[in-house]
Parts: structure tokens; sequence; C-alpha cells
């Protein structure tokens, strides 16, 4: 495409003003940012925090992405009803579910298993977005580490234990969306 | 038996060098900070004392970093020296050799000071340059700067790699615009001390008081700006815009011959500190504290040290600042403004300085206050140049075809 292409569409760039014709006035006013970058980050106002030392805060845990967990109802069952609506929204292709048949009455089909690699995950929350029951969740875990890959694939047992962890701190979002609880 | 004078002057070799190389160290690690906090962020902060590593018990200090360059300078020591298989391999390594020794012995006719008196080490005052006496400092400054071009040229076409050789074109051709409003800024300078020695220059300020900068704002201002695109840092680092070129000329360097690259770049920014600092801030002289006499005590002569090297420091600094506070010249930006705006300043400084001068000379000490009326009138000039220029000549700041032109003209506008 040349630049005299009649599809192209020129925008107007502003005018550059008296100060910027002078361009000092524009150069001070940048190396007053600077400065005041500079000021706030000697006074302990910069905003990474020493981890290891001293752990981040976080705002609102509600809307975190960290480690997955598989959410339980009032029985302590596994939300999940193996819909796989999930598994098919992952763009990353890392939750694999084996769904049978339910043995309670409320739903047809339950989660045998359930494995999450959460090494493959992006954390977009999408799981989190296309679930039905609000079975999967997020949780604000974010130092997640491992020893080995194998380590790093949650399956049910451990995804629940998240959720045993984390269901004082993080209480389940539905109720206020309008969830099934 | 060695001649005491040889040993003076090896001492201060082993001084210069080794405080040069440690200082660049210290200033990488300097400068990571001052990246970090003008970034919002806290910057390298961990590496000091590992005491843990010799006994369990004790806990690892951090020196707020201290340790980094020794930890940096280990890296680049044991990493592997890989040369790609497609490079001329002699110019290869004598690139980055020839760029470090241009950038050293340039300090060798910089003084670090005033002189140090006679009587503790020998019966003669110590100058504070090695190579003292050379009477023609600012020649061989700029004659071993000139040579540092020839470093990038010669690794950017070593490496036998597109990135590298843009980069080394785009240097050398940098360089040499920016020689030009680098020469013409001192011009002034040694128009009004009639010296090209580095001491006698600072001297001249010291004892009028009137540092240079002050004098003649405009010649500082052009040999600023030309000092920064001389020692390539932002918003003049075109050589090697990492955005752009990955590195540059030294994009396919690894190791100790990236590492000299590296320290050979500190130098030159702290070789265009010391010139900046000398040539227009006076040197080692500030007022009622230093004195201004040719033989100073050994009171004046440490506070003349330590006076110099506050001002170098402030100076590095305000290199790091300004690191982040403009972005980068296009290329034709920066063909523009050395040709359309530095050049005719220069000239306008030389010529006004030249004038004023005899004004001065001519008066004599007929008139009262004849010094400050210069330096006002010099300011004047400053600003009204300054005015003119950016209303005659604006630099191209959009980014629009210039369609009503042919393509040679375009060109030729570049």
């Amino acid at each position: 495409m040349k630049a005299d292409d009649p599809d192209i569409k020129w925008v107007e760039e502003p005018q550059l003003g008296l100060s910027g014709k002078m361009y000092a006035p524009m150069f001070v006013q940048g190396l007053a940012t600077t400065f005041k970058h500079l000021k706030s980050s000697l006074q302990g106002k910069g905003v990474t925090v020493s981890y290891p030392d001293e752990e981040p805060s976080i705002e609102n845990p509600l809307i975190y992405r960290g480690v997955h967990r598989l959410n339980k109802d009032s029985q302590g069952r596994v939300k999940c009803v193996a819909c796989f609506l999930c598994a098919t929204a992952c763009p990353a292709h890392c939750i694999d579910i084996i769904g049978i048949e339910s043995p309670w009455e409320d739903r047809e089909k339950y989660p045998e298993s359930f494995t999450i690699d959460e090494l493959r995950c992006i954390y977009c929350g999408m799981c989190e977005e296309a679930c039905p029951v609000d079975a999967i969740e997020l949780t604000s875990l974010y130092n997640l580490t491992g020893r080995s890959r194998e380590e790093m694939i949650f399956d049910k047992e451990k995804l629940l234990s998240v959720y045993d962890a984390t269901k004082d701190t993080e209480p389940m979002q539905s109720p206020e969306l309008g969830g099934t609880v | 038996m060695i001649e005491p004078q040889i040993l003076i002057i090896l001492v201060k070799v082993v001084i210069v060098i080794g405080g040069l190389m440690t200082a660049a160290a210290y200033f990488v690690l300097l400068e990571r900070r001052m990246a970090a906090w003008v970034q919002d962020r806290v910057g390298p902060n961990r590496v000091g004392a590992p005491l843990s590593q010799l006994n369990k018990s004790w806990k690892d200090l951090r020196l707020f970093g201290l340790g980094q360059p020794a930890a940096d300078g280990v890296k680049f020591i044991l990493k592997e020296e890989y040369t790609p298989a497609h490079v001329d391999k002699r110019l290869f390594v004598l690139a980055p050799i020839s760029i470090l020794v241009a950038a050293l012995a340039t300090f060798a006719v910089i003084p670090f000071g005033s002189v140090l008196p006679n009587g503790l080490f020998w019966d003669e005052p110590i100058d504070m340059a090695v190579s003292s006496g050379a009477g023609v400092g600012m020649l061989v400054v700029f004659a071993l700067s000139s040579i540092a071009v020839y470093g990038v040229i010669l690794g950017g076409w070593a490496s036998n790699n597109k990135y590298s050789f843009l980069g080394a074109l785009r240097s050398s051709a940098q360089l040499i615009a920016y020689e030009l409003p680098l020469g013409l800024g001192i011009l002034g300078v040694i128009l009004a001390t009639g010296s090209l020695d580095l001491d006698k220059i600072i001297a001249a300020q010291a004892e009028t008081g009137w540092w240079f900068a002050f004098t003649q704002p405009l010649g500082f201002f052009v040999f600023f700006v030309a000092a920064f695109a001389e020692a390539a840092r932002l918003p003049f680092d075109l050589p090697e815009c990492e955005q752009e070129l990955i590195g540059g000329y030294h994009t396919e360097y690894a190791g100790i011959k990236l590492l000299l690259f590296l320290v050979a770049e500190f130098l030159h920014m702290i070789a265009a500190s010391f010139l900046i600092v000398m040539l227009f801030f006076g040197g080692w002289h500030f007022w009622f504290i230093t004195g201004s006499e040719a033989n100073p005590g050994w009171v004046h002569a440490i506070l003349r040290i330590a006076v110099l090297m506050t001002k170098i420091f402030v100076v590095i600094l305000f290199f790091m600042l300004v690191r982040w506070s403009w972005p980068r010249f296009r290329f034709d930006q920066l063909m523009a403004f050395a040709w359309k705006v530095m050049l005719p300043l220069g000239l306008i400084n030389f010529v006004a300085i030249a004038v004023i001068d005899q004004v001065k000379t001519m008066s004599g000490d007929s008139i009262p206050g004849i010094d400050l009326m210069c330096a006002v009138a010099a300011w004047g000039v400053c600003i009204a140049a300054w005015v003119v220029i950016s209303f005659a000549g604006p630099l191209v700041a959009d980014n629009l075809p210039r369609l009503d032109l042919d393509p040679f003209d375009v060109d030729s506008q570049i």
C-alpha cells in the first residue's frame, strides 16, 4: 500500500504550540515528571514490594485470578455437573473432565475426575465465566509452586481442598450474582 | 632504580584506571537503581555480603545491593564467550579492545583535581593529571574520542549482521555530525582563555569566579547536547536502540567482549561529564571554598578534588535522569537537529563570544561591572538565537508523508 492510496485516511496531527516549538519548556516538563516519580520512590511509595519478605496486598480477592478451586454445595458435594462448558471455553485446553452418571437426584451427571494443568493454565478466568452453576472459581492464591510437572496437575480432591482452604476468606460469589448456592 | 617521577606517574595510572573501572561498575548499579526509582520500582537491592555461605547461622547482608557490580562482572566473565561463525574474527576481537583503549586513554590528560602540594611525597607539587604538562589536553581528548567511533564501526562491520551494521552506520553518521557542534561549543571557551590546556581553562574560571556556563550559555547548551550525543546516551542512543536494532553494533557480542563495550560506554559518559564540568562549571573551583591560587595548601587541594568529584557525580546523575525524561529522536530528527539547529547555534555563539570578548578586552577595567554586563549580553544572545532557531527551522515532529515532494526532495531533506 503506497502513501497516496485513496483508502488511507490521514489524520491531522495537532500543531506544535509555542512551548513545543521552543522545545526547552517541554523538556523541563518531562524532567519534572521524572523528579516527581524519583521523589515518591525515595519516600518509599514505590509500587513494587520485596516479595518473599513482604506479601503483596490483593485489593479485592473476589476478582483476583489465582489458583482454581472446585466449589461444594451445602451438603458437601461437588457442585460441578460435568457439562464441559469450562473445558470448551478454556483457550489453553488445560481442563480435563470425565463425567459419569450422577448418584444424586438433582442432576444427571457429575465429574468422576476433574483435572486442571496449572502449568498450562493462563489464568484468563474464562472457565469461571462459562460455568453455569458457579462450580469452578479462581481464588486469590498467587504463590503456586511445585517440584515437578506432575505435581502441578491438580485433580478433583486437590481442587476441592483449595475450596476448603479458601471458603472462609473468599466466600462464593454466587449469592450476590444471583447464581445457585 | 626507578626514577621517582616515573614511580609517581605509575601510581597515578594505577589509581586512575582502578578508580575508573570501579566507578564504571558502581555507576551501572546506580543507573539501574535510578531507573527503578524513576519507574516506581525498587531495583537491584539484594546482592550484598553472602555471609550465610560461610557460616549457616549468619544472615546475609544486603548492603543496598552494593554487591551487584561484582555479581554482574563475574556473570560476564563466566559466560560462554561465543564467537559466531560468520564474523570477521580479527576485527571482531579488535573492536571492543580499541573502543575501551580509546576511552581509557582519554583520561590520561584529564586532571582529577588541582595539584597536590609538595613536601609529603616529592619536592615538587604533584599534578593530578596522569600526563601533566601536555599543554594541548583538549586536542588529545578530542582526537581520542574520535577513535571511539572506530570501535563501533569495526564492531558493526565485523559482526556481519544487519542490525549491527545499521547500528554502526547510524553511529558513524551521528558521531561525525555531532563532533561539529562539540567543537563549536568549546571554541568559545578556547577563545576566552586562549589555551587548550585543561588546567589553564579551569584556572581562568577560578580566577574570575565566572564559570563559562554563565558567560557562554549558548556554547554551554550546544556542548552539553553534543556531549550527550557523543556519549550515545538517550535521547541520542540510536547506535544501539534496543527497540529497533536489538543491540545495534554489539548485537553479536557476548561475555567479556560485551562487557568491554558496556564499560567503554560508561567511560564515555564519565569523560563527557569531566569535560562538561571542567569547561563550563569551573572544574575544581567553587566560590569561597577552594580558593583560586596556583599552588594550594593541603586543605584546598583535598577540597578541590572533592568539589570536582561532586560536580562530576551531579552531572552523571543528570545524564541518568534525562534518560527517563526524554524519548529518543527519530533518525531524520537527529540529523536535522545536528545540522539545522546545533550548527547555527554554535556559529552564533562563536561570533557572539568573539565580539563580547573583544569589547571586554578593549574596555579593560575602565567600566565597572563589565563582567556582569557581558554575561547578560551572552544570555540575551542565547535566548534570542534559541527563539529564532525554534521558529525558523522547527524539528519535523509529525509522521505524515511528504506527498507534496517527490522522493528525491524527501531524501535531500533527510
